[in-house]
């Protein structure tokens, strides 16, 4: 589907022509596609539509600079009108207040409240060194209360005790009362799962509210969620209201796109990310990734990062530096290039965009160097001591082994590592008499793939 | 087909003394999926203006498709099934729009329309429930659980999900309610043990039904979908046809990546039902459409609210007329 919409979108992309000016009739195909890409992704179609027609708007009539073409132009457009949606920069939680902070969670069922609670607890006691005390007010989920005790044990966050036979209410003035004497920091309320259209449960988070009187109030949103999200979002937002997002379970396959259409909705920030089923895995929200990610087309929206100098020229720049001076390409150096790639959507993307001779069998190529390949292949890097990454002719048949022991893969996949960095190495120390710079130039991001030198 | 259109027989089923349970569970339907700003919550009529049906109508069923997350490929199919019909002048009024919607659906729905029937007569029924985090497993446990109790048969709780914190308390509490046996191990331990286990005692105590709840997990980790095979092919080594059921438990307000999931876990696992979960909200489920017309899972059963009763099995019929029947619901009120 994904592989569809982005052959789709490139296709329409190209033809764009009339080289100098996107026009209405250029741009329209293009439009429709990225349209169908947004609705596949999961963005509400209202948000959809007025997204859209606001790129429309910017679009046309703009003069296309020399240096591209009006499709990389309009992708161009796209990509920051969705960063504008989605938020532009990062924002933290706000934590200036007198303490006790209080922060409450609300969402449906099943969005990750309880979970996200504890992330966040872990993240403000690590991260932001303060003392962090858990609540839960949900007496409606058997063993909620639980969960989050055991949580808050496992994480070494204070825990205020509840039993489902309270009043929320209740739970939360006592829970207030206990964070203040206890002298910590911050107060996380975890509430029951609740449908927007449940007229009673709406009513009695409202009331939880209004006793906790929270300084954020963070809506927790399951990033696989679908057309109807923006509706429960809403409601929240006018019952509560919130000032924050929460978008969850964002290491699943699932474009995301609810993040755009909560946002659009609420107007408030997404603030983080679940990305994982352990404490540690909440992440601060980037609009930029984000954005790449619901268009689903990292190759394409590379090419505009190329064309706004947002590569990591600097590596590039160091690791030619380091050439010139007759240094050679290490391991170290490869994982920084693999890492690179990774960033990028993996080889499959680029290999999409390389000028590839006639006889090369791409889909094969893809096959064999998908993202998984390259996350092995630094993980076998990552098992080598600094002296090995530095030296890799050091590296015998028992310091073989415990590399690939390491990584948990067979001695072959080390041996073919090394051989891979081997022949880059001689590609690299050719080019470094010519000029080197120059020519990691002219390659896309992340120079020389492996395997292909 | 349906074995359920005696339902559609009945006057106006609207909340009434007396109607049995089915008639009250599909009015309840009809309400929720048309409640608040439903999908065809305004009734077809009302974009229809002047009644001629056109391009501009089968755009704006498109939309409201798309809305009822049924997806952009499943929504182009059936406006295409439409627009032959219109070609064809099938479509002169509303209500011919309306049948040729309702057929179109049916088509889609009718051969998902399987319900689970557990036959115990080779030892314990097993449903292995599957499905990604917050979808709903345990609770869908609970209302099965009660569900096949009421039909007479005796059932067995496996406590599979040993990493979520209190995830065995939450299951152990839905026993309680029951009165069921729970089979249980501590936090942690090899869910495909345990389940094994639980196997074992629901055979030597002669159990009809084993529910086999398991933690939630994403289906692109690959790890993690590796524990649900070696969970089936424990059992499978004990008794070769178990576990009879591998449910996938489906969230109603899931997007697009319900199809990835139906997919993914249907590769590894190979499905053998579908469970929708929180059609309550004002999620349609449309997605169940778009996993009908791609890979043919049976549906079993939808939830529609917090109560066990309000967990009933799939009628192809009862849930397109619910979600085409918009008048009921507008007379209801419920309009914002």
């Amino acid at each position: 589907m994904f592989e569809n919409l982005s052959g789709r979108l490139k296709e329409a992309l190209g033809n764009i022509t009339g080289k100098g000016r996107l026009t209405e009739a250029n741009i329209k195909d293009t439009l429709r596609q990225v349209r169908l890409a947004l609705l596949e992704a999961d963005v509400a179609l209202p948000v959809a539509k007025a997204f859209i027609e606001r790129v429309r708007e910017r679009a046309v009539g703009e003069q296309v600079a020399a240096s591209l073409t009006p499709g990389q132009a309009l992708i161009k457009i796209i990509h920051g009108e969705l960063i504008a949606l989605l938020g532009g920069d990062a924002v933290e939680l706000d934590l200036k207040a007198r303490p006790p902070v209080v922060i409450l969670l609300a969402g449906l069922q099943g969005a990750g409240k309880t979970t996200t609670a504890a992330k966040l607890a872990r993240r403000l006691q690590e991260k932001n060194k303060k003392r962090v005390m858990l609540v839960s007010v949900d007496v409606h989920r058997p063993a909620a209360i639980l969960q989050l005790e055991k949580l808050a044990a496992e994480i070494g966050a204070l825990h205020c005790a509840s039993s489902a036979d309270e009043e929320p209410v209740r739970i939360v003035e006592r829970a207030l009362a206990e964070v203040r004497q206890s002298h910590a920091d911050v107060l996380i309320v975890d509430t029951a799962g609740r449908l927007h259209v449940d007229e009673d449960m709406m009513d009695e988070v409202v009331a939880v509210h209004g006793a906790a009187r929270p300084h954020e109030t963070l809506f927790v949103v399951d990033a696989m969620a679908g057309q109807d999200a923006v509706n429960a979002a809403r409601e929240f937002d006018e019952r509560l209201p919130l000032t924050g997002m929460v978008l969850t379970k964002a290491d699943g396959d699932a474009k995301g796109g609810v993040a755009l259409s909560v946002r659009e909705v609420t107007g408030k920030p997404i603030r983080y990310l679940g990305v994982g089923e352990k404490t540690e895995a909440l992440e601060v929200f980037h609009p930029d990734r984000m954005a790449s990610r619901i268009l689903g087309m990292g190759d394409v929206l590379s090419l505009v990062e190329e064309i706004e100098g947002k590569v990591d020229r600097d590596k590039a720049d160091k690791l030619a530096r380091k050439l010139r001076k007759g240094r050679s390409f290490d391991l170290a150096d490869l994982r920084d290039q693999l890492e690179q790639m990774l960033s990028m959507g993996g080889l499959a993307a680029m290999l999409d965009k390389l000028p590839l001779p006639g006889g090369v069998n791409a889909s094969a190529l893809k096959s064999d160097a998908g993202e998984k390949q390259i996350r092995r292949q630094i993980g076998i890097i990552n098992s080598m001591t600094p002296g090995e990454r530095r030296h890799p002719k050091t590296i015998n048949g028992s310091r073989k082994r415990r590399i690939a022991e390491g990584a948990g893969l067979p001695v072959q996949d080390v041996n073919r590592l090394l051989k891979q960095h081997l022949t880059m190495e001689k590609m690299m120390k050719k080019m470094s008499r010519g000029g080197m710079k120059k020519l990691l130039r002219g390659l896309p991001p992340g120079g020389v793939p492996p395997g292909l030198g | 087909m349906c074995r359920c259109r005696w339902i559609l027989a009945l006057p106006d089923d609207r909340k009434q003394s007396g109607q049995s349970p089915r008639a009250g569970f599909l009015s309840r339907l009809r309400a929720k999926l048309n409640a608040k700003a439903g999908w065809l919550g305004q009734d077809l009529r009302d974009f229809v203006p002047g009644g001629r049906i056109d391009e501009d109508t089968l755009e704006e069923l498109e939309a409201r498709l798309v809305m009822a997350d049924v997806g952009v490929s499943a929504t182009s199919r059936i406006i295409a099934a439409l627009e032959k019909r219109l070609v064809r002048r099938e479509l002169g009024d509303v209500d011919a729009l309306r049948a040729g919607l309702r057929q179109t659906l049916l088509d889609i729905l009718e051969p998902v329309e399987r319900p689970l029937v557990p036959d115990s007569s080779q030892g314990p029924f097993v449903v292995l429930m599957v499905g990604v985090n917050g979808a709903g497993k345990t609770t869908t446990i609970g209302k099965l659980a009660r569900r096949f109790l009421s039909e007479g048969r005796t059932v067995m709780l496996a406590a599979g999900d040993t990493f979520r914190a209190a995830a065995v308390e939450q299951l152990q509490a839905w026993g309680e309610r029951n009165r069921v046996p729970v089979i249980a191990q501590q936090p942690g331990a090899d869910p495909a043990a345990v389940i094994f286990d639980a196997y074992e005692a629901a055979r030597a105590r002669g159990i009809d039904v084993l529910l086999a709840d398991t933690a939630g997990r994403l289906q692109n980790q690959q790890g993690l979908m590796d524990e649900l095979t070696k969970i089936k092919r424990v059992l499978a080594r004990k008794e070769p046809t178990a576990p009879q059921e591998i449910m996938l438990v489906l969230d109603a307000g899931l997007g697009q990546n319900a199809l990835s999931q139906a997919e993914k876990f249907n590769d590894a696992l190979g499905v053998t039902g579908i469970t929708v979960t929180k059609l309550d909200g004002s999620a349609k489920g449309g997605i169940l459409l778009a996993i009908a017309d791609r890979l043919a899972i049976p549906v079993r059963f939808i939830g529609i609210g917090e109560a066990a009763e309000d967990m009933q099995t799939f009628c192809a019929t009862e849930y397109v007329d619910a979600l085409l029947d918009g008048r009921t619901a507008n007379r209801e009120g419920a309009h914002s």
